[in-house]
């Protein structure tokens, strides 16, 4: 794996010998960059910002239901708040950071030089932070940002002034950048693989991602349909979402749901992928039952297509829709098992050592399938009935999506970490990270349960005093959680400007896989010419054939 | 699938995505300023645009460029084919949403409106005259009786127009493939004028169905799905069109040769892709 690639084209140069160099020049480096590293940093630091500005407002939401009544915030400020911070947080934070984690891996895991429209690649980037410009500009805007919640039902949605065209607008352009990221995603795992990389040879990390981006670009483009209806019912006339002229607001739902099911998968699909890197490193053995999480995964995403409705049970659906979302939905507990015994079956026998990684990937374990099993319960229709808009769905969703996927990224952040930057982060502070984190978003997010159970409805600024005390709790764990991660952007810039300890090839003693066979930092441009792979290098997969 | 062996290639970097990002800032922008009415959003939105046009020559130029130099191998081929089938699977999704949409509205919004199943109530209490009928714009009759177009006149004309562009941009390409350039001109222009004569079609069509017909994108549900499928398909053979006049263009240059022509398939799939939606709303639009 030579650094120097002599046989990489650079039409700078003619095609003659290429250079190895970073291009000069801050425009040129990150601006015009062609390259999957620097495009996969521009996406992680791009997404820990969104994950700082959407858990400021998560700090407002929590400080303002410390205690009952009304404190800090009008209740229009809440209502902004709690849209956007999802909005920010689904859109800037956690699904960019998939993306740049698949920029910066997945040519290395598959011996690949680049991705393959590595230009194209550029442009993905380059729209969000124009994206966010307008969707969080709306916040200065007459008549602020938008309240009607990220999902944007009509007829509420449509009431806001400066930011329904807005909002729309920047979703398309999120939409456009997640679609064409993801055609970049299918094109290198299709095209780009080094001799040997079989299909059924890939790390699953990369197979999670194939097959979220085949979701990415099935359902982006559904859900910009679906705006481009709000906009034209709020300013070109249409009669979609009304009523009155023979539509209907639950249409936009279904529309909306049939996107928003399976963008639920494409937050947590590239975390399994996640997980299953980092629990067989540690675990000192291969994954148990590769081709198994590879149909599960597959399972998991062809069934997130007929579940949608399973958001809308108290919508007034006709009986048998309602039977089967809940058959439908309670089905993906059969994959999803697969996957998490799969995990401790990985584990099992295994010589385990618990480094920052594999902490948060036991975490994610455990605290996804409570996630999960939550899910399970909100799947049953008469249960739902109770449990739609309050509280336990804000705790079944954020733990699936805290301590789901956002674990998942900060797990394969410091897995990875010594792969991008050369160095070790300091595990003692890793360690601190985790642990704060680990606890205090159980303090957040576990006596919500309790609050949603008792029937505190969600996205209301005031609630009723019996819920004050659990209230107060979980804003406690909420500004815990808050200040822990300040502990992770210190344990990154000192592992990638300070740290003094270099990092091998392999960085962990059981890592196996082609990105551990370069050296650390791992070179500009990977693979000059395509790896020999042999089984030994393979982080799994079907050795035996 | 991959190869054994080679050398790759990375292109350079480029200022050209950002330019776009400028452009789709400025259009996007541009656009939301003017639909809440401040005046200033007009010419930011033109600009944004303009910016987006240039981006497209600059970028695609420099394409151009590095293949007729020579860079591009077989495995850059196979990622711009990829790239492309996706993109059209992507754009079938977006159709995928109104066609949903109007599957939606006539099987289950507009008859439960006329008190079909778990509608009785609804139909008894807000709407007890309205029956449901397809066409229809709603129990308040948004935008005012109308009337609809016949299937048989101009669409069916509309659906032979694009059928046989869909034929003579395949004789186009085995003009191409076979090396006969003047047919190969020919065909490609004859596709490129059907397609024209499709739009001039659709365009006369809309001005009839506001002045005579009173059918408007307000019409309605109706309306609205009627003008959103049909609008957002003649905006895709306008820019197949366009494409294609390029594709005429770039021939006329010699920039193609047997085995080396992409950019042609890549513009003759998007035009296929075209006229299988019309297909289906011709069927599910006008004739259904």
């Amino acid at each position: 794996m030579a650094a120097v690639n002599p046989a990489i084209h650079d039409t700078h140069h003619d095609g003659h010998a290429g250079h190895d160099d970073k291009p000069h020049g801050f425009l040129h480096r990150w601006l015009f960059t062609t390259n999957h590293k620097d495009i996969g940093t521009l996406y992680l630091v791009f997404s820990l910002t969104m994950f700082f500005i959407g858990g400021s407002f998560a700090m407002l939401i929590r400080a303002e239901l410390f205690q009952p009544g009304l404190q800090l915030l009008q209740p229009e400020t809440f209502n902004e708040l709690t849209t956007m911070h999802a909005l920010i947080m689904i859109f800037g934070a956690i699904m960019p950071a998939f993306v740049g984690l698949g920029n910066w891996m997945i040519p290395m895991q598959i011996g690949a030089p680049d991705m393959a429209l590595p230009r194209m690649n550029n442009w993905s980037f380059w729209i969000l932070p124009f994206a966010f410009l307008l969707l969080i500009g709306e916040i200065f805007m007459p008549g602020g940002g938008p309240q009607g919640g990220w999902t944007m039902y009509p007829p509420l949605s449509l009431e806001g002034g400066f930011n329904v065209a807005f909002m729309i607008f920047a979703i398309h352009l999120m939409g456009i950048s997640s679609i064409m990221g993801a055609i970049n995603i299918i094109a290198t795992i299709l095209n780009m693989r080094a001799p040997g990389m079989d299909l059924l040879k890939m790390p699953v990390f990369v197979w999670s991602w194939l097959i979220t981006a085949f979701l990415l670009i099935a359902v982006m483009p559904v859900l910009a349909g679906a705006v481009t209806m709000l906009l034209t019912d709020k300013y070109f006339g249409t009669s979609f979402f009304h009523a009155a002229g023979g539509g209907d607001p639950v249409m936009y739902q279904h529309i909306f749901w049939f996107f928003g099911h399976p963008e639920v998968y494409i937050m947590i699909l590239p975390a399994f992928g996640i997980i299953s890197e980092i629990i067989p490193t540690f675990s000192r053995k291969p994954i148990f039952g590769y081709q198994a999480m590879v149909y599960a995964i597959a399972s998991i995403a062809f069934l997130s297509f007929i579940v949608w409705a399973h958001h809308m049970f108290t919508v007034g659906m006709p009986l048998g829709g309602e039977l089967f979302f809940m058959y439908a939905t309670m089905l993906i507990a059969i994959p999803t098992g697969v996957k998490v015994f799969n995990w401790l079956s990985t584990m099992w026998q295994g010589s385990l050592t618990f480094e920052t990684p594999m902490l948060f990937a036991i975490a994610f374990v455990i605290l996804f399938t409570i996630g999960g099993f939550s899910g399970v319960m909100c799947a049953i229709v008469p249960a739902d009935y109770q449990y739609q808009d309050t509280y336990f769905v804000v705790a079944h969703f954020h733990y699936v999506l805290v301590t789901g996927a956002a674990f998942a990224i900060m797990a394969a952040a410091y897995y990875w970490l010594p792969k991008w930057s050369g160095n070790m982060y300091s595990e003692k502070w890793g360690k601190i990270h985790f642990w704060s984190s680990t606890i205090s978003v159980n303090v957040l997010f576990f006596p919500q349960h309790f609050v949603g159970l008792a029937g505190m409805p969600r996205r209301i600024p005031d609630y009723n005093v019996a819920f004050a005390d659990f209230n107060m709790i979980s804003s406690i764990g909420g500004f815990w959680f808050g200040a822990s991660q300040l502990i992770f952007v210190g344990v990154i810039i000192h592992c990638v400007y300070f740290s003094r300890q270099r990092a091998t090839a392999q960085v962990w003693e059981g890592a196996h896989g082609l990105e551990w066979t370069v050296p650390s930092p791992a070179p500009f441009h990977t693979f000059s010419t395509p790896p020999v792979i042999t089984n030994d290098m393979l982080a799994h997969g079907d050795v035996s054939h | 699938m991959a190869q054994t062996q080679g050398a790759y290639y990375v292109p350079h970097g480029s200022h050209w995505p950002i330019v776009g990002s400028f452009g789709l800032l400025g259009a996007v922008g541009g656009a939301g300023l003017w639909l809440n009415e401040v005046m200033v959003g007009k010419p930011i939105m033109a600009v944004g645009i303009g910016l987006l046009v240039v981006m497209l020559f600059g970028w695609f130029g420099s394409v151009i460029r590095e293949s007729l130099a020579g860079y591009y191998n077989k495995q850059v081929d196979v990622s711009f084919r990829m790239g492309m089938i996706w993109f059209i699977f992507s754009e079938v999704m977006f159709f995928a949403a109104f066609f949903g949409a109007l599957f939606y509205a006539r099987t289950f919004s507009v008859p439960w409106l006329g008190g079909e199943g778990h509608g009785a109530l609804t139909n008894f209490y807000l709407w007890p005259q309205y029956s449901a009928a397809w066409p229809t714009n709603g129990p308040q009759d948004i935008g005012g009786a109308f009337s609809t177009m016949s299937p048989w006149g101009i669409p069916l004309l509309n659906t032979l127009l694009l059928l046989s562009s869909g034929v003579t941009i395949t004789i186009a390409h085995h003009a191409l493939r076979t090396g006969h350039r003047a047919r190969l001109l020919v065909f490609l222009a004859l596709t490129v004028i059907l397609g024209a004569v499709f739009l001039g079609f659709q365009v006369h069509e809309y001005a009839e169905a506001y002045e005579h017909f009173n059918l408007t994108l307000g019409s309605g549900i109706y309306g609205s799905t009627f003008f959103m499928l049909t609008g957002f398909h003649g905006l895709h053979v306008t820019l197949g069109a366009i494409m294609l006049t390029v594709m005429w263009a770039r021939c006329a240059k010699g920039h193609f040769t047997r085995d080396n022509h992409f950019a042609f398939e890549a513009v003759a799939w998007y035009w296929h892709f075209v006229d299988v939606v019309w297909l289906g709303l011709f069927l599910f639009v006008y004739v259904l």
